[in-house]
Order: C-alpha cells, then sequence, then structure tokens
C-alpha cells in the first residue's frame, strides 16, 4: 500500500487480493522472488532521470541554436533555404587542350523568371509567355501567377530574341537573370575526358556551374577558384590528334562491327594522355541521363578506356618475357619448350596453332604462344610476377584525374596459385583497364622508368620514375614487339617510315553465367612508335568485332584492332610532328642498343 | 513501514486543501505552464485570423474559443493536481479503459473530417481527438504495472503494459496517426527506461534500429530519396517547409512586428503546426527562444524533480508524463527547424486546439500533482553521499 489516506488498508493492486494467498502444498517455492534492492533501483533510476533530463535540455538547446543561425543568415531571392553564406561564383575558368585550343568554355545566358506579386496583369502575362514559349501552358501559368507564391523560375536559358519578347509585354513582375552557360564547341570529342558540367546553387544573379565527371567534376573547385583569374586548365589531349583517332575508331568500330571501342594514345616518357576516346561517346553539352536499366558498361557515359576493366590477353606475354630477361632466367635467344598442350592439375594450356616443340623467347613472342609463356612465368615464380606486375600498377586503380578512374581497381586473384601465375603470364584471370595497360608498356618501353598517366599538360621535364627494368632489357622487349610486326601476329600494323611495335590481345570475354563465351572477344592491340626510341605508346581496344576476312569470320586482335590501330598511327604520326624514316638501319637491333646506352 | 512514513502528502493538522496544494505545488512548472498559455494566445490573436477569414467568422473568433478552452484546461488542471497521487493513479486507470475503448471506436464512430485519417468524434459545438486524452492516463497504466513489478510478488506489469503497448499504437496506426504512435512508444520507452530497463536491452535495441535504418537506406530507394532529402542543405522553398524557414529568417532577431508577418497567411497548418514559424516572424528569436526556453526548463525541472521520489509509481508516471510533453514541443519545434523529417504535431499548449488543449491541462495536472512536494528521507540521502550506509 502505497498511499495512505486513512489507517484502513486499501485494496488498490488488483493482481494482488487482500487475503492472503495460501501456498499449494505441491507448489512450496511460491514465495517472492528475490527483486532488486529498492535503494539500488532508485539510484539507477535518478541516473537515468537525470540523463533524459540532459538528453531533453540538449535537444531544446540544439532548436533553439538552429533557430538563431537561420535568424541570422540572410534572405536572398530566391530563398533557397539552408544556403547561407557567400555569394554563388558562376566564373568558372576554360579548359584547353595542350595548344591551346578551347575544349570547353563560358558563354553569357538569361534566364526567365517571375514575381507573380509584382505583377500588374498576371493572367495577360500567362498569355503573353504562352505566346513566345509555346511549350508554357496558359492555365498552369495563370493558376500559378494567381496563386499567391512569390516566386517562379519559368526558362534557364533564353535566347536574346525570345528576351526582347518577354521585355515588349511590359510586365514588371517577369524579370531576368544573368548566368554563364558551359559550352564544349567540340560537341563529343573528347567527351569522356571533358565529362560535362550542371548548374548547382542558383539565384536570380547568378548561378554556380558544377562538373559533373571528368576533369570538369575533378578539377571543379581549381576551375571555379576565382583566385585563379579565369587562368585556363591546359590539358595534354591534342585536339587535332583526338579527332583523327575518334573518327579513324568509330569508322573501325563500324567496320569492325563491334559494340564499344576504345583508345589511348600516351607520351611513352612523360605519361601524358594525348588522345583518349571511348565509343559509343555522347555530348557534354546535353550529357544523358545515367542508364538505369541494362549493362551500366554499355552506356554512353562509360568510359572503356579508364572505367573498363577487361581481360587483355596476349598483350601481357611481353611482361613475362621482359621479365625473365630481367632476372637473367633466359636472354632472347634461349630456346623454350612450346610442346603443348601443357598440363597443370585439371587445367590445359594449348596455343592458338601448334608451334612446334622448341621456339626462342623472342618467337614466343612474336608467334604468341600461350605454352611458351606459361612455362616462362612458372620458372619466374608467383611472387615475383606479382611483384612485378604491382610495379608496373596492376593492383591499383590509374590516378589519372577522371572521376571514374579511382571506381576502376583491376581485377586480380586473391589466392594466387600455380594455374594463376600460368593463365595471368597470357593475359587471363586479371582484368584491368586499357589505361593500365597502356601506363605499363610505356613503364616497360621507354626505358625502364614507370611512368604516371595524367591529362594535364606538363611543361617542365618530367623526372624518371622508379626504375621497372634494366635499359638493355627495355631495348630486347622493343626490338620483340617490333618483330611482332614485322614478321609475327600484327602483320598489318606496318605502318611505313615509323616502326610500330606491339603485341596483339584477343581474350574470349567471360559470360555473367560463368565461363566464357566462345563467340564473343575482346581484342587489343598495345604498342609504340617509333620501336627503337618510343615516342608514344598506342592502345586499341575493341568489344566483340567481328568481321568476314580472308574467307573465314575473323575474331582475332590481328585482323580487328590492329587494322584500326595501324590507321590510327598513319593519321596521327605526322599530326605528332614525327619524322618518318625509312633508313632499313633503323630496324636492326643495334639501333635499339644504341638507344639503350643512351637513356642509361 | 517505509512506506507509511513518507508515501503520503505532509498534512499540517487543519490545514486547508488549497493551502497544501499551495504550499507543496512546483510553482516553477505552473508559472512556465501560464507564461506558455498566455504565449499561445498571444500569438492566437496572429495566427489564427486568415483561418477565421477562411471560414467566413470575425478575425479574433478561434481566439476567443481558445482562451474558453484554455480556461477549461486549467481549472482541469488544477483540480487534478489537487488530488492525490492515489486518487490520479485509479482515476488514470479508469480513464485508461474509456479512452482505449473511445479510440478503438473510431473507425466505427470516428469522422475523418474529410482529411483522410479518422481520428475524431464530432460533438457538433467541438471536435474531440480521443487519441490526446489517451496518451496521459495509457502512462498512468503503465507506471502502475511497472511499479507493480518491482513489488515482491507483483504481477510481470512490464510485459502486460507492453502487450498494451502493441494494442495502442496497432490502433493509433490504423487511424492512422503515426505521430502519436511514435510518441506514444517513446514516453513508454522513457519510463521503460527508469524502470530499470537492462543495459543489454537498450543497446540491443539501438542496434536494431541503427541497422534497420542502414538497411533501409541501403535496399529502399524512396527511403533514400526522403532522407536525403531532409540531409540536403536545399529547401525547396515551396514547401510548407520552405516557408517556415523563411518565415524565421525574415523575422530575424526582433520580428517584423506585430500582424506583418506574411507567412501565416501562406501556410494552412500556421494555427497549429507551424506555430512557431509565426512566433518567429511577427516576434523574432527573442519570442522563440523564450518558448524553447519555458519547455526546456519544464521538463528538465519535472525529470529533476522526480530523481529524488522514492514512490515508484510517481516516479514512473512523471518521467512518461514530462517526456509525453517534452517529445512533443521537441518535435513540433524540431520540425520547423528541419532537424527532424517532416511530421505533423501541436504545441502544447501554445497552438491551437480544443480537446488537445484539454487532454493537455489533464496531463499537466497529473504531472503537477505527482512533482508535489513530498517528504523523501532526504536525511538518507545526504548519509549516502557521504559513504554511510
Amino acid at each position: 500500500m502505497i498511499f495512505r489516506r486513512k489507517p484502513k488498508p486499501v485494496a488498490t493492486d488488483p493482481f494482488q487480493p487482500v487475503t492472503p494467498r495460501v501456498p499449494r502444498p505441491r507448489d512450496p517455492v511460491a514465495v517472492a522472488p528475490p527483486r532488486e534492492n529498492p535503494e539500488k533501483m532508485r539510484l539507477r533510476a535518478e541516473r537515468r532521470l537525470k540523463f533524459t533530463a540532459a538528453c531533453f535540455v540538449f535537444g531544446f538547446a540544439v532548436v533553439g541554436l538552429k533557430m538563431g543561425a537561420i535568424s541570422a543568415s540572410e534572405a536572398r531571392e530566391p530563398r533557397t533555404g539552408g544556403l547561407a553564406g557567400a555569394g554563388i561564383v558562376s566564373a568558372r575558368a576554360d579548359i584547353t587542350d595542350r595548344e591551346g585550343r578551347v575544349l570547353a568554355t563560358n558563354v553569357t545566358a538569361t534566364a526567365l523568371y517571375a514575381q507573380p506579386h509584382l505583377m500588374v496583369d498576371p493572367v495577360a502575362a500567362a498569355e503573353g509567355l504562352a505566346r513566345i514559349f509555346p511549350d508554357m501552358k496558359v492555365d498552369t501559368w495563370t493558376r500559378r501567377f494567381t496563386s499567391g507564391s512569390k516566386f517562379y523560375w519559368l526558362k534557364g536559358n533564353i535566347s536574346p530574341e525570345q528576351q526582347q519578347a518577354v521585355h515588349d509585354l511590359g510586365e514588371p513582375g517577369l524579370l531576368f537573370g544573368q548566368r554563364e552557360m558551359r559550352v564544349y564547341p567540340n560537341g563529343p570529342l573528347a567527351s569522356h575526358v571533358l565529362g560535362g558540367a550542371r548548374y548547382g546553387a542558383q539565384d536570380v544573379r547568378a548561378a554556380e556551374i558544377k562538373g559533373v565527371a571528368g576533369v570538369e567534376a575533378v578539377f571543379n573547385d581549381y576551375l571555379s577558384d576565382p583566385a585563379r583569374e579565369g587562368a585556363p586548365l591546359r590539358l595534354s589531349v591534342d585536339l587535332s590528334v583526338q579527332t583523327a583517332v575518334e573518327r579513324v575508331l568509330a569508322s573501325g568500330m563500324g567496320l569492325m562491327n563491334a559494340k564499344g571501342a576504345a583508345a589511348i594514345l600516351m607520351d611513352a616518357k612523360t605519361g601524358e594522355i594525348v588522345s583518349l576516346a571511348s565509343l559509343p561517346d555522347f555530348d557534354p553539352n546535353d550529357r544523358p541521363a545515367p542508364a538505369t536499366e541494362g549493362d551500366p558498361g554499355d552506356s554512353p557515359l562509360f568510359n572503356r578506356a579508364v572505367q573498363g576493366v577487361y581481360e587483355l590477353g596476349s598483350t601481357f606475354k611481353i611482361f613475362a618475357a621482359a621479365q625473365s630477361l630481367e632476372l637473367g632466367l633466359t636472354n632472347a635467344g634461349t630456346m623454350i619448350d612450346t610442346q603443348g598442350p601443357m598440363r597443370q592439375g585439371r587445367h590445359r594450356i594449348r596455343d592458338f596453332h601448334d608451334y612446334g616443340p622448341r621456339l626462342s623467347v623472342t618467337d614466343v613472342i612474336v608467334k604468341s604462344s600461350n605454352v611458351g609463356t606459361a612455362r616462362m612465368a612458372l620458372d619466374i615464380g608467383a611472387a615475383r610476377q606479382k611483384a612485378f606486375l604491382e610495379s608496373l600498377g596492376f593492383f591499383a586503380p590509374t590516378p589519372v584525374e577522371l572521376t571514374e578512374a579511382p571506381g576502376a581497381r583491376p581485377i586480380v586473384p586473391t589466392r594466387w596459385p600455380e594455374i594463376s601465375t600460368m593463365t595471368i603470364s597470357y593475359g587471363h584471370g586479371l582484368s584491368a583497364s586499357p589505361l593500365h595497360l597502356a601506363t605499363a608498356y610505356a613503364s616497360l618501353l621507354n626505358g625502364g622508368t614507370r611512368v604516371t598517366p595524367t591529362l594535364l599538360a606538363r611543361d617542365d621535364a618530367v623526372e624518371p620514375g622508379a626504375r621497372v627494368v634494366s635499359p638493355r632489357v627495355s631495348a630486347e622487349a622493343r626490338h620483340m614487339l617490333r618483330q611482332v610486326v614485322t614478321r609475327g601476329t600484327a602483320s598489318l600494323m606496318e605502318v611505313e617510315g615509323y616502326q610500330v611495335g606491339g603485341k596483339t590481345g584477343t581474350a574470349d570475354k567471360p559470360s555473367p553465367t560463368g565461363g566464357y563465351y566462345d563467340d564473343k572477344t575482346i581484342t587489343t592491340f598495345a604498342g609504340i612508335f617509333p620501336a627503337q626510341d618510343p615516342e608514344y605508346v598506342i592502345v586499341v581496344s575493341l568489344d566483340e568485332p567481328s568481321i568476314f576476312a580472308a574467307g573465314e569470320e575473323r575474331r582475332t586482335a590481328g585482323w580487328t584492332a590492329v587494322p584500326v590501330a595501324s590507321e590510327i598511327v598513319r593519321r596521327v604520326a605526322p599530326l605528332l610532328g614525327l619524322r618518318p624514316d625509312f633508313d632499313p638501319r633503323a630496324d636492326s637491333f643495334g639501333a635499339y642498343l644504341t638507344q639503350a646506352a643512351a637513356s642509361r | 513501514m517505509t512506506e507509511i512514513a513518507h508515501g503520503a502528502v505532509v498534512v499540517l493538522p487543519g490545514e486547508a486543501i488549497v493551502s497544501r496544494w499551495w504550499r507543496t505545488i512546483d510553482k516553477g512548472v505552473l508559472g512556465a505552464l501560464v507564461l506558455l498559455f498566455a504565449v499561445g494566445l498571444l500569438l492566437g490573436f496572429a495566427a489564427s485570423v486568415p483561418l477565421a477569414e477562411r471560414n467566413g467568422l470575425q478575425p479574433f473568433h478561434y481566439v476567443y474559443r481558445q482562451a474558453f478552452f484554455g480556461g477549461l484546461a486549467f481549472v482541469v488542471m488544477l483540480g487534478i493536481s489537487m488530488m492525490s497521487p492515489h486518487m490520479v493513479r485509479r482515476l488514470g486507470v479508469i480513464g485508461f479503459f474509456f479512452a482505449a475503448a473511445a479510440v478503438m471506436l473510431l473507425p466505427v464512430l470516428g469522422t475523418d473530417f474529410g482529411k483522410g485519417a479518422v481520428r475524431w468524434y464530432s460533438l457538433g459545438f467541438a471536435s474531440v481527438q480521443p487519441s490526446e486524452f489517451l496518451k496521459p492516463v495509457f502512462i498512468v497504466m503503465t507506471a502502475w504495472l511497472m511499479a507493480s513489478a518491482a513489488e515482491p510478488n507483483g504481477p510481470p506489469g512490464k510485459s502486460i503494459s507492453f502487450a498494451v503497448l502493441v494494442v495502442i499504437v496497432a490502433f493509433l496506426a490504423l487511424q492512422p496517426d503515426f505521430g502519436q504512435a511514435m510518441l506514444t512508444i517513446v514516453a513508454w520507452s522513457a519510463v521503460y527506461f527508469v524502470a530499470g530497463a537492462p543495459i543489454a536491452i537498450l543497446t540491443g535495441v539501438v542496434a536494431c534500429v541503427g541497422l534497420a535504418g542502414v538497411f533501409a537506406y541501403q535496399n529502399s530507394e524512396h527511403f533514400a530519396r526522403r532522407i536525403d532529402g531532409f540531409l540536403s542543405p536545399d529547401v525547396d522553398p515551396r514547401t510548407q517547409m520552405g516557408y517556415a524557414i523563411d518565415a524565421i529568417r525574415e523575422g530575424g532577431f526582433f520580428g517584423t512586428g506585430v500582424n506583418e508577418g506574411r507567412v501565416k497567411w501562406i501556410l494552412p497548418d500556421a494555427h497549429t503546426d507551424f506555430i512557431i514559424a509565426v512566433a518567429a516572424e511577427e516576434y523574432g528569436l527573442l519570442m522563440v527562444l523564450f518558448i524553447v526556453t519555458l519547455f526546456a526548463f519544464i521538463s528538465a525541472r519535472c525529470l529533476i524533480r522526480l530523481c529524488h521520489e522514492r514512490d515508484t509509481f510517481i516516479r514512473l508516471a512523471g518521467t512518461g508524463l514530462t517526456v509525453l510533453l517534452a517529445s512533443q514541443a521537441f518535435i513540433n519545434l524540431g520540425v520547423a527547424v528541419r532537424l527532424l523529417p517532416a511530421k505533423g504535431m501541436t504545441l502544447p499548449f501554445v497552438s491551437y486546439g480544443g480537446s488537445s488543449l484539454i487532454a493537455m491541462g489533464a496531463l499537466t495536472g497529473m504531472l503537477l500533482c505527482f512533482t508535489r512536494t513530498r517528504p523523501q528521507a532526504e536525511i538518507g540521502d545526504h548519509l549516502l553521499s557521504n559513504g554511510y550506509r
């Protein structure tokens, strides 16, 4: 009994009858279960009550502070709520190519907005607007103008003629806002590099332009930093080279019936990307919405050169060969057992053709023998192979200045059994982007120092990066790649005067249900030119190409990616200012060694 | 014996009821409540005019109504606060069964006034929202059950009250009235918390809610959009929220001046859910801070007073009622400043509303009754705090 006004006992608790309960004999332990000490309970309750009180005081304090913050903030028109603070920066620097040609710039635009409470005749205003802008409905806008609201955006960008027509309506409640509009004068050219922009915060005096992808997004703050006073951002891309690459790639993609294509042209010494193309592409002036269905990898927004990670096939073989040379396990002439098929557990490795029992290391590359490469890789061993590929950048996303780059992490096996060592040596079981491949080729073949891919023009001399292989091995690798073109699988690559060297790669596409398609491939050509002293690395990749040539359906790189790459080199080498060299001695091994000695 | 010694209100021989009441009542909280009601009337002069105009009544019609119901509410409040806790408990538990029945009969007899949720009984001259009355008596019921669970040989009060909670919340959600359902859950949880909920259960529940939130955010696009919209700094200036924020900013520190505000003409709920926006616009930040301080003072003072309460039932019931009042105020204010996602809820004593005022009167009456000064063996506390046991 807790509250007692009269001495008479009152039953206040219906669960406790007034008459004492008589324990039944067969239930002798029905005594009160031990309860907590009431004093302890009270102290705990006291702590918890204080905690609750503190919570509420804190909550109300936050409400008060927030109120104060809102009260103290500046009212703006339109009032976009919590956006307080500095004004909107609408200025945004241009983006140019390496020669200073404009890739992205701003033009002045006019926005139209309405303040219905200032209107003389809202109905006439709505009718007049409907005459000027056929998409505006009289009923809708009459209703909105008379609804008591004080502000409406009507049009984001209107032409001077439309502006004059609105002026002529003579309605004081229709007003114009100044703003800048981002324009990409070259249309879809270099669209994946530039990305695109949209309006961020906007009010009637200005509108902020925000990059949504590509360099526009990565350098967003840099481009709109007033302290830079509009100095343009100079990219390493060359507009004319980019144009040639995209044109050739587009026609090649059509010719080869491919559903996508990517090409990268990179300066072999500095890592500057002179051209980066991915097809299908889009117009950054009218950037499409991200695809909500289907494979995002097929969207025009998808950057195949940077975002797409693919098994790149036999283009990887040169890494095994070069490492084998570097470690002194073989030299270029060492004979390798190429008798196939090679068994490893339940796996069998075989070659496209049977190349006989033995081939020299050079010929393993020239003829593209899986078995020969796998044997070299087994001698190298998993640990050293892993370390070498890591030094070439295959274990991390590329550091290129695109928003898409950090997401494109190569897919490497978590465990690295011997079978992985063997398959990765010829480019299966490890997926990387074409940009990874271009970077690795540049690092391996420019004399053996690591390059960092970049989209920014570099004016100052670039410090050579960490050494990957010796200049001598680099020269030998170049010589092997040159022979792939002169007498191997990339014979269509020969461009008179520009000694191109390179390696083809044909990989079956993995099917989403597991296993590989037998009629869908990704074909890649990765190469350098001129081979004895490479200035540029080129990577061309086609997705699901197929062409009927020389009497059968061809899906290998030699028939698909190589002719496209060769046409690109033929067009861009003169644009890049390379002098053709028709001296036959340029192809001798001596020329390579001279170069190796010079770069030492 | 201890219960007898300190359980009852001290009766000085021959003392009158009112004099005893005045001596033991929490005058601070009582004063704060009177101030709140006065502020509500003052704001009603501003906020309810557009409503009266819309309904073709004379401008201050709703102010007079508010004053009338406010008077009634104070009579109820004072009457209840003069009762003994014992009496309040008895009436509360009886009232609970009536209120619960009223809520349960809503689908049959209630009306929705064309607002899409069946929450009201129409009495001709006024409408009554029974869930407003159900909340405080439910708390009394809960506190009684939980307190009895702490008694030797007591019933499993916590489980029973949880079952009651589930039923009540289900009926509230059926109306649907998620705001009241949420308040009921919050207040019940507070009672359970103070009644000694095990830490394991508390952390478990918090973790579950957190996980469920993360799960919903990742898997439900709708939910994610709501949260993103709430978190984003931009407010669409054409929403209720946009207008409310706008009004607060317009008011600044000292307000635009009496009857200079615009927001009350735009917002349909200016006299109820967004009354704080009207206050901010016409009377400025000073008035808002005054209101916020009053609520913070009431909740903190009641909870602190309950700390020394010896009687479990009074402690728990007082906690639940305070939390009910404070969280309703907090949610109303938090929504108006966009600390919380939009949820319609009236500001206790300040917002216009007849039945809600009387229900608030009953709630605060009980609260004042439970926080009346009673001897609480303070000597023991002193000894304990000095380490004597």
